[in-house]
């Protein structure tokens, strides 16, 4: 097999995606993708376990990539796999505004909550997601992932931030307690997936799964920053009451919206803190003007905190 | 005192040859991270351009905020930047001790630190800000 047309793709701040064609003895051509993550970064999860998960997500009929080969130490390569190539749109904005993708636009809602409610019927205890965290015995996942932005935030922020410290004052006491625990995607957004003009391919990005509350998942898409801009609460796709309704038809459990808005501004913080770490990979020495300027975005989400903690107690 | 052009003027013209000539030239992620660097440009333009204001704005409500006379503004931008940081923290920790959870404390906490947000804002993001605006978050659901 030869590798040809060896290409780097326009990614996250956090990750490498290379595009290539494997040429085989055979005279088959076949696109494929390499994801790797390249050293130093703050954000590190093992590519066998993202590999594993894609697995058990493909036998849970969650729409994903068909991964191929994987390699926890390749020569010079790191930490990486190869997966096929699905071909579409990932670039939300693009998604959300260009014409070609009305069609998909109308038909994503009940797409991703479909999707959604599979991934949250994974099988927990499959052998291949043992690698996944997962809060301890009797701790909510609400408290659990709360303590651990509190320790992250401590650990990596000298400078104050107080709208961060007024969320966690309000987060805290209303921690929602959790019916179950499931498989939660942890980015499950647009942005993170690939989508043609008639509607969802793949869910990609799973670098930050865990076991958890499913309601991470659903307050995660409805945080603002995930519209891109476009006016609708839900991925700046559709109303809150359309997707939860779309969610409980295909088979997830009822939908508390209280619970959803804890998990809501509990997103706001958490991707407030996920800027602060990215400027800390650049601050560490990744020079990358990308995630230079992540670290100026903080505020955005300290605004979008405020006012959503101001909307009632 | 260095000669014209300024600073800023420098800046301009390097964020405007990123953005109307050589993003053209480029495509992918090399495209994406020019325009990306221009959008930084021209956020340090809008920082260099109002700093001074904005810290005296910060510190002075800070100084009400904690009752300072008003005299002991440090006049150096940098002691400047220095005090506000020790005041921030001094804030965060009466915070974290509860002391902003309710009350008149509580209230004067929070506008000061919504106008220091939008005041981050309007140098890193001002469509942003004038979006939030058109389109506030109410906070229910």
């Amino acid at each position: 097999m030869t590798v040809e047309g060896l290409k780097r793709l326009p990614g996250g701040a956090s990750r490498e995606i290379w595009l290539f064609t494997a040429s085989h003895p055979d005279g088959r051509r076949e696109p494929l993708v390499l994801r790797r993550d390249p050293p130093g970064h703050v954000i590190e999860s093992s590519r066998a376990g993202e590999f594993a998960l894609l697995e058990v997500a493909a036998a849970a009929s969650v729409p994903v990539p068909r991964v191929r080969w994987c390699a926890e130490e390749a020569e010079g390569l790191g930490s990486a796999f190869v997966m096929d190539f699905v071909a579409g749109e990932t670039i939300a904005r693009k998604l959300l505004r260009d014409p070609e993708y009305g069609p998909a636009r109308a038909a994503l809602p009940e797409q991703l909550a479909a999707a959604l409610g599979r991934i949250h019927a994974m099988d927990l205890d499959a052998a291949a997601l043992r690698h996944l965290s997962r809060p301890e015995a009797g701790t909510p996942p609400a408290a659990a992932e709360l303590a651990r932005f509190e320790d992250i935030q401590r650990a990596i922020a000298p400078d104050p931030h107080p709208a961060f410290e007024l969320a966690f004052r309000w987060l805290r006491p209303r921690v929602p307690p959790s019916h179950r625990l499931t498989v939660v995607h942890g980015d499950y957004r647009v942005g993170n997936v690939i989508v043609g003009t008639e509607g969802l391919r793949a869910v990609i990005d799973w670098e930050l799964t865990h076991v958890g509350d499913p309601m991470e998942d659903v307050g995660w898409l409805c945080v603002r920053s995930w519209r891109f801009g476009a006016p609708l609460p839900v991925g700046g796709l559709c109303e809150r009451e359309r997707f939860f309704a779309a969610y409980e038809r295909a088979g997830g459990t009822a939908i508390d919206p209280e619970v959803v808005r804890w998990w809501e501004i509990f997103g706001n913080l958490r991707w407030g803190i996920m800027t602060l770490m990215q400027a800390q990979t650049f601050l560490g020495g990744v020079r990358n003007v990308e995630l230079a300027s992540l670290g100026r975005r903080t505020c955005e989400m300290e605004l979008e905190l405020l006012a959503l903690m101001e909307g009632g107690a | 005192m260095q000669d014209r052009p300024s600073a800023l003027e420098l800046l301009r013209a390097v964020r405007e040859f990123l953005e109307d000539d050589l993003v053209h030239t480029l495509e992918g992620r090399r495209r994406f991270h020019a325009l990306v660097a221009a959008n930084v440009l021209g956020l340090v333009e809008r920082e260099l351009h109002g700093e001074e204001e904005q810290l005296g704005r910060q510190w002075d409500r800070l100084a009400e905020l904690f009752t300072l006379d008003r005299t002991t503004r440090p006049a150096a931008l940098s002691a400047l930047r220095a005090a506000i940081h020790d005041l921030e923290t001094r804030l965060v920790e009466r915070i974290r001790a509860g002391e902003a959870d309710s009350g008149d404390f509580a209230t004067r906490v929070r506008a000061h630190v919504r106008t220091t947000i939008e005041e981050k804002l309007a140098v890193a993001n001002p469509k942003y800000l004038d979006a939030f605006s058109r389109e506030p978050t109410t906070g229910r659901v």
